[in-house]
């Protein structure tokens, strides 16, 4: 028994090496512009073990945290749901701009708003979806194609039908804002810094979905797909079903990217609501090896690197370094994650031999 | 297609036998659509729509999507699936950029070329020689490749004229060639009749068109152009005719039965990769240097991946992407150069699957027929009912173009066999 | 005079003492063999006998622990294919391996092109083709999709491609498994005329008939050894089929029959089409409570294409399937499984298993939807592992415990744990397609024995296999399939291997005598 944990903890081997190639590739780029790694790392250890750092942190992992879950689902199926940036972005728009039109009481108005959310992303990734079942195109192509779309289409829509009418010469884009009942205000705060009260939800979600993977039947079928598409198909799984739901799924969940700072600070569309997120939430998918636990450490960590980035600007050195970091921290995983999978299972094997063995053994050693 | 992951064609009825594109019928469908284009052109007043400016714009923004459509072949003819060409094109552009800056233009597109070539070549360690998914790392490659431009630039440009964003401007230039008489270009320095401008300006039905084609063609034309279009057939001869080529493709369609026989599959990947890599980094190299005459983030605008989109619309052949990356890139110079004229295409897409419908339904295909006689229909009535296509949707037009290319294309085609599939050396499949 | 000529001749190939183990099996134990140039050599064995492996370190894909290759009389030492190729031999695969897309040319050229500075000298490869499929009666159009090409032709291109890389000796493994008659007819001709020019052919079968019919000399392996080497037209097939099988055939065990007038499984007029041709056509049988139905055929005659109807897996294009009395023809594969159809597949790692995962999560593999595996829309993890507790006992899977990872498992294991799930859920029909392929030979007689347990208990099994004692030993009725159809109805009682063997080859059609 000791033996496969000593087998498990071989699995650390991915983050480590991912740390260590991180850190020594950033340094050696920082060298190569004559800044000090070593002060570097320093000031953002300071910065971001500040106390107002901490809330910053958070906040920045949960949409994060959302996004990666919201491709981990499609992952753990080979399906590669690289649509997650177009899905969010328009369901954020829609369900603020139904948020803005209607009053309903705080709960119910924070759950319509969620609702539209995801309604919007399922349907934005189900275009994706009916078009791998029918015509057997390739969901990465059409999801990214999808994302431009949903770029111009939201920006057409917000334009011409759901802005919130001008106020004088003012110039911001955005939809109007929504009613205090359709807001969350902070939990908590931690050093001055608000605490975003969508963790709660993003929580719950998370374990929602752990639940939903490797508890439920649905999740059993989503696996095995994943395994072994042949061996899921001869046992009932019927493919076309399962990409379709899984693509739902995995656009509802989008849908959620935005709520945080929607439901937390913006209180609305606009132009400067943050982009990008479907991308990173796909690097924190792949670095937390497509498990709730992994995504939220991964979240955390790319939340506290962005966080404690900020104070290099201040000392001189491009922040823009940290960008590399995650981008190396990314492929080092995927590559250390290979080679330790590798290495596992030729020592479990071992291992199971060898006790089979002994198995074998004992039984002769009985009189029959 | 599979690129790994669940097979749903296996299950959905097969295609009714698909029949092979030959010549004959391509260069008839061809026709009809030149002659409809003349049409269109003369009923709704746009000469946009068949201009040789409009032309001229549609072969310089289809070289970098033809580019990443052939970068992609060479990947996938050995098996790779190289989802990272964007990422590969974005170090294109960046090295183009830096490189035209500092030493001058063809400084620039060398520097491009190995820009690519390096993000490939960390694509081919990874999935080649570690077993990473293709996909995965071309989505890692894609994100370490922006980062690396933005960082990069913030270094090198900042407080040189340009920024974290974008570049300081790139003046060298490379050069441009008109034809002689055709397009009215210089011959030994007495500057030729421009007989095709001429004829265009005739706004004659189909010959004014057709002049305008060649007219565009010949104008300014970059010689990153030339070299591209030569690429085309030099990929053919290459991957067709030669002996590394076969081998090369031997990987992609059977690696294990290549490896019986000697080759080197590994070996033929890492070419494959590289030579995507560099392809996708000339692609970048050109639209800074040829197209934007500067560096600016985002400049790629998704172009790898609409390359991708040629390359399987092309069926994986040379020819074939080039077609298919004309098409695209007549979609992108419509929408740059002129609103009016897009409206216009939304008459002749109307059109079009009105036809389409009509044949379908002649071929008893009901469900096509009826899909295509609808949105056919739709199509009309928004050109009728519309004056213009709104800004936004002028800006999804190429996005849109390769998705209906995809759904309607996908399931008559033919990849290399074992496209995407990863290759251990010694681990024999059945 | 002959005799003596015989005697100085040095063989092309001789193999003594050839020894080769692997973790927990001996496949080669003290193998000689000794061929001489231009015979057709025949080796036989059933499966898992060892004929696999010898072929396999003859061609330098395997090293011997023990003994000697000698070639022309000259000792040699293979690391790789490539020194075999070098010393003249060449192997055609049972398995071809051709790159579909790719023309017969290319595929024949691969890695051997002949080209000026790097470009391909397609004519000269194209003439050299040609002269050599001409003047080895190996009949080919070099620029023929290798896709359009029948099982039989893209045969022909493996031939080719060895003979084009200057083979003297071939290594024909299993040639005949995937042929229909007229081109098993078809290939022994060329094999014939190769032999005429002076080739060697060594020729691996279980086929008996083929063998003695094309066979200028026969070896038989058996348990890894040389049994025996024999000239064809002093033994008959009974005979040889006795060396193989060390013993009596087996005759099928005299007891009760326990076939029932309860029809479970009825299929009738059955048919799937697979682009242009019929792969299975007018399929018509029944299997009744307590009875096994087998069915007997070559590889590649419809039986994976009749299967996947049967389990949902493809809608057939004629016919119907009616499990109990309920016609399940349009019926999805979990709605068939979870009525009461199980499903050995042929394929145990790429079909039956998720080898990265615990056993317990393959042991609900195919009933994830029910209990004890599932409560409601929740997995029941508890219940898993306690149904695969018991599986192991039960069925003697040796392992550590039902959170090992399938891939652990050696293949009789992964086998009985597959067999295992099926039969303890119960099924009114199982169907089993090869159940004892490549396990060792205890595993096998267990499987067999669970096998004959479970239809004493009434459970209806289809069983589909390559291994005639197999199915001689375990059918209650036996059919034939050949080219999609059902041609014959067999007692298992009196068939004799040959007879059933010349069904499956179509050498024999049902009703002649």
């Amino acid at each position: 028994m000791s033996r496969r944990w000593g087998i498990r903890l071989l699995w650390l081997l991915v983050p480590v090496s991912a740390a260590v190639l991180a850190v020594g590739i950033s340094s050696i780029v920082l060298l190569s512009i004559d800044a000090s790694p070593v002060d570097a790392f320093r000031s953002m250890v300071r910065y971001g073990t500040q106390g107002n750092s901490f809330a910053s942190m958070i906040n920045r992992a949960v949409p994060l945290f959302v996004a990666g879950l919201a491709v981990a689902i499609g992952f753990k199926m080979n399906l590669f749901n690289i649509g997650v940036e177009g899905q969010y972005r328009i369901a954020t728009l829609l369900a603020a701009a139904a948020g803005a039109a209607i009053t309903l009481p705080a709960p119910l108005h924070i759950a319509f708003i969620m609702l539209v959310g995801m309604a919007v992303g399922a349907a934005w990734a189900s275009i994706a979806a009916v078009l791998k079942v029918k015509r057997g195109v390739h969901e990465v192509v059409s999801t990214i194609m999808l994302n431009s779309i949903a770029t111009g289409l939201g920006a057409y829509l917000l334009a011409n039908y759901l802005r919130k009418p001008a106020v004088g010469s003012e110039l911001l884009i955005a939809t109007p804002p929504i009613a205090p009942s359709g807001r969350l205000g902070p939990i908590t705060q931690i050093g001055g810094e608000d605490l975003r009260s969508f963790l709660l939800i993003a929580i719950a979600l998370g374990v929602g979905v752990f639940v939903l993977i490797w508890r439920t039947r649905f999740g059993y079928d989503l696996r095995a797909s994943g395994i072994n598409p042949d061996a899921a198909r001869v046992s009932g799984v019927d493919p076309n079903a399962m990409v379709i739901r899984t693509m739902l799924i995995s656009g509802a969940i989008a849908g959620l990217i935005g709520m945080s700072d929607l439901f937390g600070f913006f209180h609305a569309y606009t132009l400067d609501f943050p982009t990008g997120l479907g991308f990173d939430g796909i690097a924190v998918a792949l670095v937390g090896l497509n498990h709730p636990v992994g995504i939220a450490l991964a979240a955390l960590v790319f939340g506290w690197v962005d966080r404690a980035a900020q104070i290099l600007d201040l000392e001189g050195i491009p922040k823009e370094v940290i960008v590399i970091t995650k981008g190396v921290i990314i492929l080092s995983v995927v590559i250390a994650y290979e080679i330790v999978r590798r290495l596992v299972q030729s020592a479990e094997v071992k291992a199971a031999a060898e006790a089979t063995r002994r198995l074998e053994e004992e039984k002769e050693a009985v009189p029959a | 297609m599979s690129w790994g992951g669940l097979d749903t064609a296996g299950i959905t009825a097969p295609p009714a036998q698909a029949r092979r594109l030959d010549t004959r019928r391509i260069l008839l469908l061809l026709g009809c659509v030149v002659v409809l284009l003349s049409v269109v052109r003369i009923v709704t007043d746009t000469a946009g729509l068949t201009s040789s400016g409009t032309y001229g714009a549609a072969l310089r923004l289809a070289v970098p999507i033809l580019l990443a459509a052939l970068g992609g072949i060479y990947a996938e003819r050995t098996g790779v699936a190289n989802i990272g060409l964007e990422g590969m094109m974005i170090l294109g552009t960046w090295f183009g950029a830096w490189g035209g800056w500092q030493f001058g233009a063809w400084w620039g597109v060398v520097l491009g070329i190995t820009g690519g070539a390096t993000g490939a070549l960390i694509h081919a360690i990874a999935t080649v020689s570690f077993g990473v998914n293709q996909i995965v790392s071309g989505v890692a490659i894609n994100i370490l490749a922006a980062g690396v431009a933005r960082f990069l630039s913030v270094v090198a440009f900042t407080g040189q004229g340009g920024g974290a964003t974008q570049s300081p401007q790139v003046t060298s230039e490379l050069p441009r060639f008109t034809m002689p008489f055709l397009a009215g270009g210089d011959l030994f320095g007495w500057r030729s009749p421009d007989v095709l401008g001429w004829l265009e300006r005739r706004r004659w039905f189909l010959v004014s068109d057709v002049s305008a084609m060649f007219r565009g063609f010949t104008l300014e034309l970059s010689i990153l152009t030339v070299m591209t279009l030569t690429l085309v057939p030099l990929t053919y001869l290459f991957l067709w005719r030669t002996r590394l080529g076969l081998r090369m493709r031997s990987a992609g369609e059977n690696p294990w039965a290549a490896e019986s026989l000697g080759v080197r599959v590994y070996t033929m990947k890492y070419v494959g990769v590289l030579i995507s890599g560099g392809l996708a980094g000339m692609a970048g190299a050109f639209l800074v240097l040829e197209a934007a005459g500067i560096y600016r983030e985002g400049q790629t605008g998704g172009r790898g991946f609409i390359g991708l989109a040629a390359m399987i619309f092309g069926n994986w052949r040379p020819t074939g992407a080039a077609a298919a990356a004309g098409l695209f890139g007549y979609a992108d110079a419509l929408n740059l150069r002129s609103p009016e004229a897009v409206h216009a295409l939304v008459l002749f897409v109307a059109i079009s699957l009105l036809a389409l419908g009509g044949y379908y339904a002649y071929r008893r295909r009901v469900v096509g027929a009826s899909i295509a006689l609808a949105l056919g229909a739709l199509a009309a009535v928004w050109f009728g009912v519309t004056e213009t296509v709104p800004r936004e949707f002028i800006f999804i037009t190429p996005y849109v173009a390769t998705l209906l290319v995809l759904a309607v294309a996908s399931q008559r085609l033919r990849m290399p066999t074992y496209d995407g599939v990863t290759f251990r050396k010694g681990e024999q499949i059945s | 005079m002959g005799r003596s000529g015989l005697a100085e001749r040095v063989p092309a190939v001789e193999l003594k003492g050839i020894t080769k183990t692997f973790p927990g099996v001996v496949a080669n134990d003290d193998i000689n063999l000794a061929v001489y140039p231009g015979q057709i050599h025949a080796i036989v064995g059933e499966n898992g006998a060892g004929k696999s492996t010898l072929m396999k370190i003859l061609y330098g894909m395997l090293r011997p622990d023990h003994g000697t290759i000698r070639v022309d009389g000259q000792p040699v030492h293979f690391r790789s294919p490539k020194d075999a190729i070098a010393a003249g031999i060449g192997m055609v695969h049972q398995h071809f391996m051709l790159a579909t897309n790719f023309t017969v040319l290319e595929n024949v050229i691969l890695g051997a092109e002949p080209a000026h500075a790097g470009a391909l000298d397609m004519g000269a490869a194209r003439a050299r083709v040609r002269e050599l499929s001409e003047s080895h009666g190996v009949p080919l159009d070099p620029d023929r999709l290798t896709e359009d090409l029948s099982v039989g032709e893209r045969q022909r291109v493996e031939i080719v491609k060895v003979l084009y890389r200057g083979a003297r000796i071939l290594i024909l493994d299993e040639p005949t498994a995937v042929l229909v008659p007229q081109e098993v007819v078809e290939l022994f001709g060329q094999l014939r005329e190769l032999r005429a020019q002076g080739v060697t052919i060594i020729f691996i079968s279980h086929k008996l008939d083929e063998v003695l019919e094309i066979a200028d000399s026969i070896t038989v392996i058996r348990g890894g050894h040389t049994v025996a080497t024999v000239d064809p037209e002093d033994v008959t097939a009974r005979q040889l089929a006795e060396l193989m099988v060390g013993s009596e055939l087996p005759t099928p065990e005299t007891r009760e029959s326990t076939v029932t007038d309860e029809v479970l499984l009825s299929v009738q007029g059955l048919g799937v089409r697979v682009g242009e041709r019929w792969a299975v056509r007018d399929a018509t049988f029944q299997i009744h409570r307590g009875e096994i139905v087998g069915i007997a055929g070559v590889e590649g005659n419809g039986q994976r294409e009749l299967i996947e109807a049967i389990m949902g897996l493809r809608l057939p294009d004629a016919g119907t399937v009616t499990l109990a009395g309920t016609d399940i023809t349009t019926w999805s594969t979990r709605q068939r499984r979870e009525n009461g159809l199980g499903y050995i597949p042929e394929d145990r790692q790429g079909r039956g298993l998720l080898l990265p995962s615990p056993l317990w999560e393959n042991t609900m593999l195919g009933h994830q939807t029910l209990y004890p595996f599932a409560r409601g829309p929740w997995i029941y993890k508890k219940g898993a592992r306690a149904q695969t507790d018991h599986l192991i006992g039960e069925y003697g899977v040796m392992t550590p415990g039902p959170d090992t990872s399938a891939l652990a498992l050696s293949g009789g294991n992964q086998q009985k744990l597959i067999v295992g799930r099926e039969m303890t859920a119960w099924p009114k029909v199982l169907i089993a397609a090869q159940p004892t392929r490549g396990i060792d030979v205890g595993a096998q007689a267990a499987v067999w024995e669970l096998i004959r347990e479970a239809r004493a208990a009434g459970l209806a099994l289809m069983l589909i296999s390559a291994d005639l004692e197999e199915l001689i030993g375990l059918s209650d009725t036996l059919y034939v399939i050949l080219r999609g159809r059902l041609v014959a109805e067999l007692d298992p009682a009196t068939v004799t291997p040959e007879e059933l063997g010349s069904y499956m080859t179509g050498a024999r059609e049902a009703g002649a005598a």
